[in-house]
C-alpha cells in the first residue's frame, strides 16, 4: 500500500491532493500513520508499532485498519490497491 | 520599481468587479505585479458604476467606450481619441461580447501603434458556444450535447431529446440549470432578452468543476497553462474560491485545443470532471478569466506574458507553477466622492 506520491501531508493532519484539489483533515493518529506510510513503513510495521504503543488488541486494530483503508480509497489517496490483506 | 517596461501604457477593459466579475481588475493587478508600478493603466469602461474605474491605485485614468452594438467605427474613433491623449502601447480586451469588434480593428490599431494579441475571427467562431459541440466532435474533445434554441418549440424538442436537468445558456454570458420545463422556459426568455439568439440548451453533466487559464502563441502551442479547481461556487456559477491543481490530462486537453485552433491569446477552458474521470469542456472563453491573478500567484503571469508577446517578444513556454495556491474572493466597499461618479457619467472620463 502506498499513498500517491504527489499527496501533500502536514504534521498537523492536513492532507491535500493536488491532482483533484480535495483536502482533508486527519486526526493525530491518522496523520501519524500517513506520515509513516509516506516514509516507506509497511502496514505490518505500522500495526506492530501501534500495538506496542497503545492499548488495543490486534482484532480491533485490524478492523479499524480496514475502515481506514476504505476511507483512503474513497478519498482517492492510494497509489494502488493492496493485495496482501493490508 | 523601474523596469524595462516603465512608462508602458496599457488599456484594459472588464472593470466590472461585481458578482459576475469581469477580468479587468485581476489583469491590471497582474500587470502591476509583472511590470512594476511605473506602467500607466488606462481603464476602458462601458458603465459609470464599474468598480475598477474608482480603484485609483490600480487604474490611472478611465475612459468610457461605446457598447459593442455601436460597431467598429465608433470604437475606432473613441480609441483614436484616447490614443491621442494617452499614447497607448497595448490594449487587452476582456469581454467576450467586445472581442469581435476589437479583432476587426486590430490591424488598424496596430497601424497607429496600439498592439493587441488576439485570436482571429475564425478562431473565435470555432469555439463559440453555438459551435462548441461540433468543434469537440471534430477534434476528439468531449463536449456535452447541446441544441441551439430560437423558439419555445426548439426548447421543447431539446428537453425531449436531452432530458432534464438542462443547462440553458446565453449567447455570451449566463447559464441556468433547469430541472423542469417551467424553469427552462423562464431561463430561455430571460437569456434571449438579454443576449439575443441563439440561446443554447446543453446536457447537464454532474461532477467537479475545473477551469484552466491558458495563453496560446498563435502557432499551436501554449506558453502557459494553469488549472484551478473551484472550491466555492456562487449562485451564478462563479468561482468565489479555488485552488491550483496539477493533472496531466488537463494539460493535454489545453494543448490539444491550442494545437487544433492555433489559438492566439488568452483563453479559459471550463471543464467538468464526471464520476468516471472523463473531462467535458463546457465552454471556452476567449479571454482571461476573472481569477487570473491566481495564476500569477502560482508563478505564471499570463497577462504580463501576453503584453510582451503583443510587443513582439518571443516567450518561452513555462510549465512550472505552484499547486495548492488558493484564492478567496471577497467584496469590498470602495468609497468615492460623488463628484468622481458625476465626472465619469457626464464626460466619460475619470
Amino acid at each position: 500500500m502506498k499513498i500517491k506520491k504527489n499527496i501533500a501531508t502536514s504534521e498537523n493532519g492536513f492532507i491535500f491532493n493536488p491532482a483533484t484539489g480535495d483536502s482533508f483533515s486527519a486526526n493525530a493518529m491518522a496523520s501519524a500513520i500517513l506520515l509513516a506510510i509516506k516514509s516507506g513503513a509497511s502496514a505490518i510495521e505500522i500495526k506492530q508499532d501501534i500495538l506496542q504503543k497503545y492499548e488495543v488488541n490486534a482484532e480491533q486494530l485490524d478492523r479499524d485498519w480496514e475502515d481506514w483503508i476504505i476511507q483512503l480509497k474513497e478519498a482517492n489517496l492510494l497509489e494502488f490497491e493492496s493485495n496482501n490483506g493490508n | 520599481m523601474a523596469t524595462n517596461y516603465s512608462g508602458l501604457c496599457i488599456g484594459v477593459t472588464g472593470l466590472n468587479a461585481n458578482d459576475n466579475p469581469g477580468p479587468g481588475v485581476a489583469v491590471i493587478r497582474a500587470l502591476k505585479a509583472g511590470f512594476g508600478s511605473n506602467i500607466r493603466v488606462i481603464g476602458l469602461s462601458y458603465e459609470s458604476l464599474e468598480p475598477g474605474i474608482y480603484m485609483r491605485d490600480l487604474v490611472d485614468k478611465t475612459y468610457q467606450i461605446p457598447y459593442p452594438t455601436a460597431g467598429t467605427v465608433a470604437l475606432k474613433e473613441r480609441l483614436a481619441y484616447i490614443h491621442d491623449q494617452e499614447n497607448l502601447n497595448v490594449i487587452i480586451p476582456n469581454f467576450d461580447a467586445e472581442l469581435h469588434n476589437f479583432i476587426k480593428i486590430a490591424a488598424e490599431l496596430n497601424n497607429i501603434g496600439i498592439k493587441t494579441f488576439l485570436p482571429s475571427l475564425e478562431q473565435l467562431r470555432r469555439r463559440d458556444k453555438s459551435n462548441l459541440f461540433e468543434f469537440g466532435q471534430k477534434n476528439g474533445l468531449e463536449v456535452p450535447a447541446d441544441q441551439k434554441l430560437y423558439s419555445v418549440t426548439d426548447l421543447q424538442k431539446a428537453a425531449d431529446e436531452l432530458g432534464f436537468p438542462l443547462v440553458i445558456k446565453g449567447k455570451f454570458y449566463d447559464a441556468h440549470v433547469a430541472y423542469n420545463m417551467e424553469s427552462a422556459l423562464k431561463a430561455f426568455h430571460q437569456l434571449e432578452t438579454v443576449w439575443g439568439y441563439p440561446v443554447i440548451a446543453q446536457q447537464h453533466i454532474k461532477g467537479i468543476e475545473i477551469n484552466v487559464a491558458a495563453l496560446g502563441d498563435g502557432e499551436g502551442n501554449n506558453v502557459s497553462i494553469v488549472p484551478m479547481r473551484k472550491l466555492y461556487i456562487t449562485e451564478k456559477g462563479k468561482a468565489w474560491a479555488g485552488v491550483t491543481i496539477e493533472d496531466e490530462a488537463l494539460m493535454s486537453l489545453a494543448n490539444k485545443f491550442a494545437e487544433a485552433t492555433n489559438w492566439k491569446g488568452s483563453y479559459e477552458l471550463e471543464i467538468i470532471r464526471d464520476t468516471d474521470d472523463k473531462l467535458f469542456i463546457l465552454e471556452i472563453n476567449p479571454r482571461f478569466p476573472a481569477w487570473i491573478y491566481l495564476a500569477v500567484a502560482a508563478g505564471q503571469n499570463q497577462p504580463a506574458a501576453l503584453v510582451k508577446m503583443a510587443l513582439g517578444e518571443i516567450i518561452a513556454a513555462s510549465v512550472k507553477y505552484e499547486t495548492g495556491k488558493m484564492f478567496i474572493r471577497h467584496s469590498w466597499d470602495e468609497v468615492v466622492d460623488i463628484a468622481d461618479f458625476q465626472k465619469m457619467s457626464a464626460f466619460g472620463e475619470l
